[in-house]
């Protein structure tokens, strides 16, 4: 299976033997990557049957649940890493979600397709319509995405719940850097990865 | 009669028993003696022994888990939708041993046997075992089989807290613990609704404190009150709702106190065939094993705490309409074992049958039961593990 883009950057990003937290896990895949590359001792929450059958296939520990209730069932600080992979864009409330993150880890990743990249301003803009793509393949009325984001908006919001960026990352389909990309990242980059942490008062 | 034996079924199985003569320290300071355990078990043992796989029976259950005694049997094991060639427990894969437990009333020793001190039936002096006196015997038991270490040890309700006990007790006796349909401790609902059952069969006039069997009686109408009460918990308001609404036996009412309707009926049926089967002291006993379940208390009442130690990879299931053993107090288990730092996964099953729904055959139970038997029946480990 070929790893996911994504998955390689939060891989680099995660340290070794850490405890890991990954909400709405899908088939496992990132944690299985974790375990396997990083060996860490994690745990997904997720909520979709067939996905909670494939984590238990291969064997990834997997709790059955619904994210948008929150993290009650975790004590602070449990996790050294809570990660959320292209899951903020599909929640009732991410920025609550956010702080539960950062109350149950000490460091977040999450990642995201940007809706500020320059094909979803152009088909806006020229057709008049709302984008559909291959990183947002839904129509308006039956998209999961109901908190799309640009990377202008997710740094706002980080700033205003006092959130340090440790470092971040954006991919176009083919890279990860270039000129374009390094300069106007909101105008061309498609997905963005951010690891951030709360700062300390 | 089966009309014909499923193919999926063990087929005809016997009952087998072992007796110990090595004296078994009981938690509660008392020794027995000597004592029997009756067991069954299902498919082969393999070369290596690695292919073992416990299973703890609940409250009224006991250690015929599957298949039938004879073609004249009128039902199968009580977990014959689960357990069977190429069911989630696949007897193709797995040795499959299901105990008796100890003070109950169907082979292994328990208050209607022997006491071989006085040569009369123990009665109420068959002294109050615990499920951490059962996980002990069954630990002999093991080593009687030759098995050293259960793949994995599996059971629902009262059945999942001798899993917990074992993973505690026996950490390196064991890779996988699966837990279903279970609590860490019994609410005081949960205890209230036990004494109310225990007060049925104590204060029914054929009890005499006990030694019924010296009088030739059994305390049918205790027994079976203790039953009905037990049957309402085991089901949910909609299961009851669907299974029999207000449904009338006659069609009318007849303003009396006989059946009339279909659920009295059904209570009645249940409460009355349990007596046929089942010793009133022993259910004393498995009650009062329930009440006192509680791995925490040794531990600072942290059962975090409790789980430290265990090695086992933890499976825990639920199920939503369960209000004897509800999802939340499942939820506790995993919340303790996550803060341990262990490894288990968790499945909330949607089930509208209450704490039976544990017994029976609802797809994504069943599915996902064997998707984690499946792997763990593989000998070389998935990338994951």
């Amino acid at each position: 299976m070929s790893i996911r883009t994504d998955h390689q950057f939060i891989s680099e990003w995660v340290s070794h033997g850490s405890r890991v937290l990954d909400l709405g896990c899908g088939d496992g895949s990132l944690l299985c990557n974790l375990i396997e590359n990083k060996k860490v001792c994690g745990y997904g929450i997720e909520i979709d049957p067939d996905n909670i059958k494939k984590c238990i296939t291969t064997g990834v520990n997997v709790i059955h649940g619904n994210i948008e209730r929150g993290l009650s069932d975790f004590d602070n600080d449990s996790f050294d890493y809570v990660i959320m992979s292209q899951t903020l864009q599909a929640l009732l409330n991410p920025a609550q979600l956010i702080e539960e993150m950062l109350r149950v880890g000490e460091q977040g990743i999450v990642t995201f397709p940007n809706f500020g990249y320059w094909r979803n301003r152009l088909q806006i803009s020229l057709s008049g319509k709302m984008p559909v793509s291959k990183t947002i393949p839904y129509q308006w009325y039956d998209t999961p995405n109901i908190h799309l984001c640009t990377i202008k908006d997710f740094e706002k919001l980080c700033k205003d719940k006092n959130i340090n960026i440790i470092q971040k990352t954006f991919t176009d389909n083919h890279s990860q850097s270039g000129f374009l990309l390094n300069t106007f990242p909101n105008l061309f980059g498609k997905l963005a990865l951010y690891h951030f942490e709360k700062v300390t008062p | 009669m089966p009309e014909f034996i499923a193919e999926n079924s063990v087929g005809i199985v016997t009952s087998k028993h072992h007796h110990f003569d090595t004296p078994l320290e009981l938690e509660s300071g008392r020794t027995l003696l000597e004592y029997d355990i009756a067991y069954e078990t299902y498919g082969e043992l393999n070369s290596t022994k690695s292919n073992a796989i416990l299973i703890c029976h609940a409250l009224s259950s006991d250690h015929h888990a599957a298949g039938y005694y004879s073609l004249n049997d009128k039902k199968p094991g009580w977990w014959e939708n689960h357990i069977g060639p190429n069911k989630p427990i696949d007897t193709n894969k797995f040795f499959v041993v299901c105990t008796n437990t100890l003070g109950h009333c169907k082979g292994s020793t328990g208050p209607k046997s022997i006491n071989p001190e006085t040569d009369k039936p123990y009665g109420p002096d068959f002294p109050i075992v615990s499920v951490k006196d059962w996980v002990k015997s069954q630990a002999r038991l093991a080593k009687v089989l030759n098995i050293d270490k259960w793949n994995a040890v599996i059971g629902g309700s009262l059945g999942g807290m001798q899993v917990m006990q074992w993973a505690i007790d026996y950490p390196d006796q064991l890779n996988h613990a699966v837990i279903i349909a279970a609590a860490s401790k019994l609410s005081a609902q949960n205890i209230a609704f036990n004494e109310v059952a225990r007060q049925a069969i104590l204060s029914d006039p054929e009890f005499h404190k006990g030694h019924y069997y010296e009088h030739g009686v059994v305390p049918r109408r205790g027994l079976m009150l203790a039953r009905m009460l037990g049957h309402i918990t085991y089901l949910s308001d909609d299961a009851m709702r669907a299974k029999f609404g207000r449904e009338l036996r006659e069609g009318k009412l007849n303003y009396g106190f006989d059946v009339e309707f279909q659920v009295e009926s059904y209570l009645r049926y249940q409460g009355k065939s349990f007596v046929d089967r089942f010793d009133a002291n022993s259910y004393l006993l498995m009650t009062k094993a329930l009440d006192y379940f509680d791995p925490a208390s040794h531990f600072n009442d942290d059962l975090s705490l409790a789980f430290r130690k265990t090695k086992a990879k933890f499976f825990i299931i639920s199920f939503s309409s369960d209000w004897r053993f509800s999802p939340e107090r499942s939820l506790e288990i995993l919340k303790s074992l996550t803060d341990a730092g262990k490894n288990v996964t968790y499945v909330s099953v949607e089930a509208d049958q209450g704490h039976d729904a544990f017994l029976l055959p609802i797809p994504f139970y069943q599915d996902i039961f064997s998707a984690y038997m499946k792997r763990i029946s593989n000998i070389t480990p998935s990338l994951c593990q």
